[in-house]
């Protein structure tokens, strides 16, 4: 018999021609390797590919339709409020196996460039103080996503990705399954959340431990604890009510600052005074994350993470300073400090280094590099010179983070059983699989199809 | 072990203009599996997170045995969420898989490891506790994740939609699973879902739900055979059960130029109401020589049976269009062909199901 290809159906609003002639007739499981990058993940409990399509780099999970479809919508929707999400591409349905059976469709993300999942991170070893630092970019995550109404209930590492961000971390979401998006979300709602959190962070730090990635001096219990009083710090600060006397006006101030520097502006404060204008009471009502960012975005036109804009804003103050223009126009200032300043470092990268890291994360680095530099030497470091000397001393020497190769992930030793599935788990030899009644039971016992109600079988248990 | 009561507890989500659960009274018997279903944004999501503490009840109360729960969080309710993620950690063996929010809650290790023993042995999985979960198929792995909730041993499990991720041949074999398992381990269990059939395989009693109102509470085959009112009558069932309106005349119910009898009895509740609405399932059909007449679409054989698929008989062509599909389930030995006009009547005048045009509520007995 000649086989002929059935086309599937894609969902989706930008659509890349690139996918059609992928293998969708085969689990994703089955796709030739030709078709797959190794990249680190977190562990899954669907079959998730990375997929090579010309000269990107997808992410693709074989999910039930309604799942798929639900997932698609999610991270739209967080996509038109700038939440910090993976991008979705399409959804693949309609599939038909070789053997004629429909297989289920495959949700299709863009990779996100520089992302570390947290095992990667862990495997390569990660100081107990950069833990936190992880802890705190997911709790930002966490109270972004519960500014927007959205209940994530599946609060994990493993559904999180991380890029670098100056000397922090920035934390995107990569699993919206379980999710729900609402007007606004309930302190119960926002509670639900939290606990599968810390069941969760329990449960993958001990792991991190078992698989003795996780530093000695880190107890996860501890490190759990530490997120519920992080969020609710935050959540204060971002939405809770403060009251004080007429007197203390500048407290106002103080609050809009505090949240600025927490990289939140505020877009709509409440102030209530009371009757007698004794006491005035403030509460934000709105607030957008990312205060720094679009302060860079709108002088530069650089789009970089919230900590990375921070330093170059830090940078370009400087550079204001140093060159006496304190009463120039800042846009005018701005442009010759791209010019100036941040392009010719970025154009000293060899572009055979460009894959280690972003551009904004190397100027970053090379500032820190040019500091100790001038504090070793006593003598202020040209930018340039000190570009050349972390080049040289430091990026080179650095793992590629751009893709980054999956073989490195596990940590000790143990090699993955399958490089392209971390959820497979290691290579290693525990005999063979002992036998499970259960699943030899289930075998014998013919399956009503889902979606049907067998009445009379339903009777006749109940008689 | 414990009874779950609700009393006329609500909740509304702030800038609603209707409750989301709308005083919901329900008891849940000690060791009884209770599955509330119903379409989406029914309520039944938000009865459950009302009970686990995790959304406010605005008026009303919650009880756990006697205990009055409504304002207590959720750590001190004993009751444990079964949640439809099941990651399994690849350093740790299958028996710290099912262990560790023991250990995150500060249970001694000898307890620890009897409740897991005691857990794997239920659920027969003693056999892999020293092994690490790369090679569990995918049943085995949800059976771990129900050891995560079982070592717990709360006085009541919520599950919300624990099967939705899964695929359809999993979806199947691990209803079974959990409903033989909740009935060896006794323990009263709270259950959401969306899907009808999970509802009525796996439930002692199925507690329907639509716009934030109980409709029914009832055994399975007590909500399959007499249905409340007119959502519950076209909600469970598959394929559903036909709805039929008609006008009341003497002595039954006209549809088409047949008159369908109903109980003098019956007819009498319909007070000053005009018209009616027949309930009438597709296996409670026959092929007659009078009935009501349907013209015949559709013809699907499954075994000893055939689907007849129609719409009422002398529509015009615009009317066809917009018609309702009439579904009988006939003996597959004398099919009728498609394109034909056949009678259909009630292989039993009890099993025809009658309600209030106007009220939607239950008429007949």
């Amino acid at each position: 018999m000649v086989y002929k290809r059935r086309v599937p159906r894609f969902l989706s609003s930008r659509p890349d021609s690139r996918l059609i002639p992928l293998p969708w007739e085969l689990p994703l499981a089955e796709w030739p390797t030709d078709y797959l990058v190794a990249l680190p993940r977190g562990i899954s409990r669907h079959v998730v590919r990375f997929i090579k399509v010309g000269n990107s780099v997808y992410a693709a999970k074989e999910v039930i339709e309604s799942l798929a479809i639900h997932e698609y919508r999610t991270l739209t929707d967080l996509h038109r409020t700038d939440t910090p999400a993976v991008e979705p591409l399409a959804v693949v349905t309609g599939r038909v196996g070789l053997d004629g059976e429909p297989l289920d469709p495959v949700l299709i993300t863009r990779h996100l460039q520089f992302s570390l999942p947290y095992r990667s991170l862990f495997a390569q070893g990660v100081r107990p103080e950069t833990v936190g630092r992880l802890l705190d970019a997911m709790v930002v995550l966490l109270a972004r996503l519960h500014l927007v109404g959205f209940l994530w209930g599946d609060v994990s590492l493993s559904n999180i990705l991380f890029r670098r961000d100056a000397n922090e971390f920035a934390a995107y979401l990569v699993d919206a399954e379980t999710a729900e998006m609402h007007e606004t979300l309930t302190d119960g709602q926002r509670e639900h959340d939290l606990t599968i959190a810390i069941t969760n962070l329990y449960g993958e730090f001990s792991d991190l431990e078992a698989g003795r990635m996780l530093d000695e001096s880190l107890d996860p219990l501890k490190l759990v604890e530490s997120i519920i009083t992080r969020y609710r710090e935050l959540w204060a600060e971002l939405t809770g009510a403060e009251e004080f006397s007429e007197q203390e006006v500048f407290r106002i101030e103080n609050r809009v600052r505090r949240l600025n520097a927490l990289g939140f502006d505020v877009a709509e404060l409440s102030i209530e005074t009371s009757p007698d204008g004794s006491s005035i009471r403030i509460q934000p009502k709105v607030v957008d994350a990312g205060h720094h960012t679009r302060r860079l975005l709108r002088l530069t036109g650089l789009d970089v993470e919230e900590h990375q804009a921070r330093r170059l804003l830090n940078d370009l103050d400087t550079f204001r300073v140093r060159t006496s223009q304190g009463s120039v126009d800042e846009p005018v200032v701005a442009h010759q400090w791209l010019t100036e300043c941040f392009q010719p470092v970025v154009t000293a990268v060899p572009p055979e280094l460009r894959g280690k890291r972003e551009a904004a994360q190397i100027y970053h680095e090379v500032l820190d590099y040019r500091w100790y530099a001038s504090q070793r030497e006593n003598r202020e470091v040209p930018l340039l010179e000190a570009t050349w000397g972390y080049i040289a001393d430091v990026l080179r020497a650095l793992p590629d983070e751009d893709l980054t190769d999956a073989t490195r992930v596990g940590g000790d030793e143990r090699q993955l059983a399958n490089p392209y599935d971390p959820s497979q788990g290691f290579v290693d030899d525990e005999g063979p699989m002992p036998e499970d009644p259960w699943e030899t039971a289930e075998d014998d016992e013919p399956a009503s199809p889902p979606g049907f109600l067998d009445i009379d079988a339903l009777r006749a248990r109940k008689r | 072990m414990a009874t779950v009561s609700f009393k006329d507890a609500s909740r509304v989500y702030p800038g609603a203009d209707h409750p989301a659960v709308d005083k919901l009274n329900l008891e849940i018997g000690d060791g009884e599996f209770m599955v509330l279903v119903g379409p989406s944004g029914c309520g039944k999501s938000t009865s459950l997170r009302m009970l686990a503490g995790l959304e406010e009840v605005n008026s009303g109360k919650i009880f756990i045995g006697d205990r009055d729960v409504t304002d207590l969080p959720p750590k001190d309710r004993d009751i444990a969420m079964v949640f439809q993620n099941y990651a399994l950690y690849p350093h740790m063996t299958v028996a710290d898989n099912m262990g560790f929010a023991l250990k995150m809650a500060g249970v001694a290790k000898a307890e620890r490891d009897a409740r897991v023993m005691e857990a794997a042995h239920l659920l027969g999985l003693e056999s892999f506790l020293a092994r690490k979960p790369k090679a569990l198929s995918g049943g085995q792995r949800q059976r771990v994740a129900m050891g995560r909730a079982i070592v717990r041993q709360p006085q009541v499990f919520l599950m919300d939609e624990p099967l939705s991720n899964l695929d359809a041949k999993l979806r199947v074999s691990t209803r079974t699973q959990i409903a033989a398992l909740q009935t060896r381990l006794g323990v009263t269990t709270v259950y959401v879902t969306h899907d009808q059939v999970e509802a009525m395989t796996m439930g002692d009693r199925v507690a329907v739900m639509k716009d934030g109102i109980l409709q029914q509470v009832d055994s399975p085959l007590t909500l399959y055979d007499k249905p409340a009112n007119l959502f519950v009558a076209g909600f469970i069932g598959s394929p559903a059960m036909n709805l039929i309106s008609g006008e009341i005349t003497d002595g039954g119910v006209l549809v088409g130029d047949y008159v369908v009898p109903v109980p003098r009895e019956t007819l009498a509740k319909a007070g000053e109401e005009k018209s009616l609405v027949l309930g009438i399932r597709p296996e409670n059909f026959k092929l007659a020589t009078e009935g009501i007449g349907l013209d015949v679409d559709v013809v699907e054989e499954t075994g000893a049976d055939a689907y007849v698929y129609g719409t009422l008989a002398g529509l015009d062509v615009d009317a066809k269009l917009s018609a309702q599909q009439i579904v009988a389930r006939v003996s597959a030995r004398t099919p009728p062909q498609r394109g034909t006009t056949v009678k259909l009547n009630a292989v039993d005048p009890a099993s025809i199901h009658v309600f209030s045009d106007k009220t939607q509520e239950r008429l007949s007995a």
